[in-house]
Parts: structure tokens; sequence; C-alpha cells
């Protein structure tokens, strides 16, 4: 880590929109992000059919017989349902990663600046909320306090704030150590402003690497979730309530179960490789690590 | 060595001890009485207080959490309230289907990521380095549960090879029992397998600039014998700890293959503790996974000083 790159400074020669293409995990990953985020917004004031809309004469319709994608056992949709269930998955891991994320964040860079019993403190901390995986305390607060997004939100947000409070602590504390802080330090700038000015600039770019990376778990997590009854009750649908309703009529009806599954996975594998691809532009001397 | 055990030891009582409270005190500071939760709405108060008082609801809450913890240790863990059997004895009786479980998973995922990590690292850059790329991607982005689907979709519905789920018990024999657990070990490994595979591809890729690689080509040793006995062994010590951090999202994803697979393990005990509101399962479920968790951590960690000797002379 000591002899690497200093002049960060220094921009590449030309900037040209076709350089994301010798970057194709950024493209790729690009591509299959923003066109999920469009079908997402389009849902909220378009989809083929209502997606609750429940029509028994025509039940599990395979794909191309009755709308696009076929219809479940009660007749609804699958492709609006779909379409909607990338709004519900979406919106819900994005409110989760940006809870947990800036909380996580604030105790890592908190750690870096304080060191000491506040950095010991913090880290244990984070390893005792990383020992219950987000499954087991959305059961353990559904239990309390019933299920429902929610409760969802929560256990998936608390999950992310080791992991961020972790990546920023030890990006922080290289940034601490750099000779800008201390000439920082010299001119009287205190922890606070220091964090603010310097500390949390350089490090955005491992913290948008660490989110898109995490929205992607998030994804997963929800979908697991909603997949035992633990998500947005319906009828809203959601991708893991609807592979859940799948299994019942997994020979009757295998696309039920092969459509919401290719969803999470598309959606999970475009988040890692958009968080890939940020991170070799982002980070260079990251490049090919994990 | 023996004072960094100690330590090491200390720290994991210590964070044990802090999950145990924080459970705990999560439970209780709830919205929520768990004796209303189990009863129901339509209970009378009295039968109510009664509840309360057998399960010492009516105590200050140290108390209650000194008495929980003693009842840890000394192995009673409190009564379920729906089976109305000792939770202990239920947890172990449990275990029996979620460790072998869980231990084929790894079995299977090491067995995959190994070999496909180091062979890709080895031929790095090439169409088979690509390919690995992009199939441990897929790994981990399915999901687990998803994946149990279309085992069941292939191998039960359509082929009829495999059992779509249920477990016979040990009773029923090694191999059934075996069978019944291989579909759903697969499942579960799949995503662990594709983390794997990356962090054994570039852990091997970084070692093989060691300058021992180098000495060990440099003495005549084959590009193959170099990298099975000198980069392999000691690009295993990442790739354990990420077996190791890797446990939580084992354990959260039996948790889910054991409901669509309906095994009798821990996780679907755990699942019909929450739809039964057995507040009381519930709470030492999810301590007992938690300390799984925590103990495999810092068994990860001494492994370290068994597979790297360097390590031995540090904390004294």
């Amino acid at each position: 880590m000591s002899a690497t790159v200093e002049n960060t400074n220094a921009k590449p020669a030309a900037y040209s929109p076709w350089l994301i293409l010798r970057r194709p995990n950024l493209a790729i990953g690009g591509a299959i992000i923003l066109t999920l985020v469009a079908i997402a917004l389009v849902s909220l004031v378009w989809t083929p059919l209502p997606p609750a809309k429940m029509q028994i004469i025509h039940k599990l319709k395979p794909p191309l017989t009755y709308g696009l994608l076929g219809t479940d056992q009660f007749g609804r949709d699958i492709a609006s349902m779909l379409m909607v269930g990338a709004w519900n998955s979406l919106s819900t891991a994005a409110v989760a990663v940006a809870l947990g994320g800036s909380l996580g964040t604030a105790l890592g860079v908190l750690a870096a600046a304080r060191r000491g019993l506040t950095e010991a403190f913090v880290m244990r901390a984070n390893d005792v909320i990383f020992a219950v995986p987000p499954i087991l305390s959305a059961m353990m607060l559904g239990a309390l306090m019933g299920s429902g997004r929610f409760t969802a939100i929560i256990a998936i947000a608390v999950f992310m704030v080791p992991v961020f409070a972790r990546v920023t602590a030890s990006a922080a504390q290289q940034i601490w150590s750099r000779d800008y802080v201390l000439a920082a330090r010299g001119a009287g700038k205190g922890p606070f402003l220091i964090t603010v000015e310097h500390v949390l600039p350089n490090i955005s770019s491992q913290i948008i690497v660490q989110a898109t990376i995490q929205l992607g778990l998030a994804i997963l997590t929800e979908a697991g979730l909603s997949f035992l009854g633990l998500g947005m009750p319906p009828p809203a649908p959601t991708w893991g309530r609807m592979l859940g309703d799948a299994q019942t009529y997994l020979a009757l009806a295998p696309w039920l179960a092969i459509l919401p599954g290719l969803a999470i996975a598309l959606t999970v594998f475009g988040f890692n490789m958009l968080g890939d691809g940020l991170r070799d532009l982002l980070d260079p001397r990251e490049k090919g690590r994990m | 060595m023996l004072t960094l055990v100690a330590r090491r030891l200390a720290s994991l009582l210590l964070t044990l001890a802090a999950v145990s409270a924080l459970i705990f005190v999560v439970m209780d500071v709830l919205p929520g009485d768990p004796a209303a939760i189990m009863l129901g709405t339509s209970a009378s108060p009295d039968t109510l207080a009664a509840l309360r008082h057998e399960l010492g609801l009516d105590q200050p809450l140290p108390v209650r959490y000194f008495l929980w913890l003693g009842g840890m240790v000394t192995g009673d863990l409190g009564t379920s309230y729906t089976y109305g059997v000792p939770v202990a004895g239920l947890i172990a009786e449990r275990l029996t289907v979620t460790l072998p479980l869980a231990m084929m998973a790894i079995l299977i995922s090491v067995a995959i990521a190994i070999p496909l990590g180091v062979a890709s690292a080895a031929k790095r850059n090439s169409g088979f380095d690509y390919l690995a790329g992009v199939l441990s991607q897929l790994f981990i982005a399915v999901p687990g549960f998803w994946v149990a689907l279309l085992l069941i979709l292939g191998f039960s519905i359509s082929l009829g090879w495999m059992p779509a789920g249920g477990f016979p018990g040990w009773e029923a024999g090694m191999l059934a029992g075996l069978k019944a657990l291989l579909l759903p070990a697969v499942a579960l490994a799949l995503p662990q397998a594709g983390v794997l595979t990356r962090v054994t591809r570039s852990s091997v890729l970084e070692v093989l600039h060691e300058d021992f690689v180098r000495t060990a080509r440099a003495k005549g040793l084959p590009r193959r014998a170099a990298l099975w006995r000198h980069a392999v062994p000691n690009a295993l010590v990442p790739v354990i700890t990420i077996l190791g951090l890797q446990f939580t999202f084992l354990i959260a994803g039996a948790i889910l293959i054991e409901n669509v697979f309906n095994l009798p393990g821990l996780g679907r005990l755990a699942y019909q503790a929450l739809t039964q509101r057995d507040v009381i399962v519930m709470q030492d479920v999810v301590l007992f996974f938690a300390g799984l968790v925590i103990v495999m951590n810092f068994l990860v960690d001494l492994s370290y000083l068994v597979l790297d000797p360097r390590l031995r002379g540090r904390g004294q």
C-alpha cells in the first residue's frame, strides 16, 4: 500500500463516452440497473394490467398465451407484478442501504477520528451486530412487532451498519495518516472539520462502491424475507413472495418460479457488476481485488 | 502463543455476553408482551398473569437476564410454549439436520471453489478465467432459495431422482438421510462457491508473485508443482477467513433452504417459532445462531495460528 500512485489529481488524457465500452463490467452493470430502475419507475404510472387484478378464468396461463409473461394462480398478470415488484424491491433495498450506510459511515469515520476506546467500542459492537444475520433479526423483530416492510428495512439496515463502519473506518484511517491531514491539523482544524473537509471526500468512492454492492445484497435479503412472508404484506407484489407462492404450483406452472428468480438474479448481478466497474473506475489500485 | 489464545478467548466471551444482552434487551424493549403474544387476544387477565409469573416476566430486567444467562450456562434454555418440551432438547434434535447440511454445503462449495479459483488464477486472462469469473458472479447473484426451487423442478419433478423435500430421519439410514440433504446442500453451497472462487483466485494471484514461488520455480520445480505445493497452501489463509465470515450468510441461507425443502432443522424451528409466536424458542434460537457465528469466527482466528506460524510470535 505504501509506494502507490501519488499523482491523484492527474486526469485521464481525454474523456470520451466510448471509454465506457472498455469497461465491460461498468457498461453491463449500468445498463442492467438503468433498465430496472426505468421499469420500476414506469410501474408507478403504468403496468399492462393492474397487478392485483384477479381473473380466475385466466389463471395459470403460460407466458405469451395470456399477457406477455403469463398469469399466476389467481389469474394476475405476471409481467405487471414483476414490474411493481421491481419498484418494491429496489425502493426497500435503497432505503435500507441509505439508512444503514449513513449510520455505518458515521460510526466508521468517528472510530477513525477518535481512535482508542471509541474505536474499540464501535468495532466490538460491529462484531456483535454482524453475528445476527438479517433474516434472523427480521424474524425476531417480526415475532414481536409483526412483519412488514418497516421490519424488513430495519433488519437489513441494521446489518448494513457494521459492513459500512468497517469499510469506512479502515479507509478513513488511511486518510488520517496523510500529510495534508497533518497540515490541516497544524492549521488548527478540529477532527470534525477534517472529517467533513478531507476524510469524507477522499473516501467517497469507496463508500459509493460499497453501497452499490450492498444494494445487491439488500435485494437478495429482501427477497429472502418476502419469500418467508416477512416482507411487504399482500397484495403488494414482491419478487420474493411470488417465488414463495410459486412453490405450491411448481409442477403445474414452473414459469411462476423461474421468472421472479431471474429478476432477482439479474438485479443482483447488475449491482455487483456495476460495483466492480465503479471500483475499477474510481480506485484503480484495487483492480482485480475482491 | 498461550496469552494470545487467552486474549482471543476473553474477547470471545465478551462478544457472546454482549450478543446475549443485546438480544435480551431488544426482545424486552420492543413493544409486545411475550405472554400476551403467546396467549393471543382472548386470554383472561388471570391466565396472562399466571403465564407472566411462570415465564418470570414479573421480575425486573437484570434479574431475568441473569436467570436466562445462568440457564444458558447450565443448559436449561427454558420450555417451549408450543411444543411443551425443553428448548435445549429441541435445538439439539434440530441440529442433527442443520449441522450436517451446513457441513455438506461447505464441503461442496470448497470442492467447487478451490479448483476453479486456482485454475483461473493459473490461467489468468484466458478464456477459462473469464468464464470462471462470469460463473462465480452468477453463483453470487442467484438467490439460494431460487436455486433450491430450480433443483426441485429439475431433479425431483422432471427427473424424479431426488426427494422434493422432507427428511426421513437418520433412523432411516445414513444414505437416505444424506440423499435428502444433497439438493439442499447444493442450493446452499452455490452462492458460497461463487464468493470463495473469487477470493481463491485473487489470493493465489497475489501469492504467485511472492519470492518463494519464484525460488521454487528457480530451483527447477515445474510450474504445476510450484503452484500446488507452494502457492496454494499459502493462498488459503484469506480463503479460510472468508469462509468464516461467510458463515453468517450460510446460516441465513440455511433458514431459507430448510423452509423450501421442509427440513426439520434449526432454521425451520426458528420459522415455526415465529409463526407460532413462541418467543422463548425464538430468543434461544437467535442466540444460538449468533453464538455459532461468533465461535466460528473465533475458530477461524485460531486457525491462522496453525496455518501461519509467523503470526504466533505476535501479541506476546
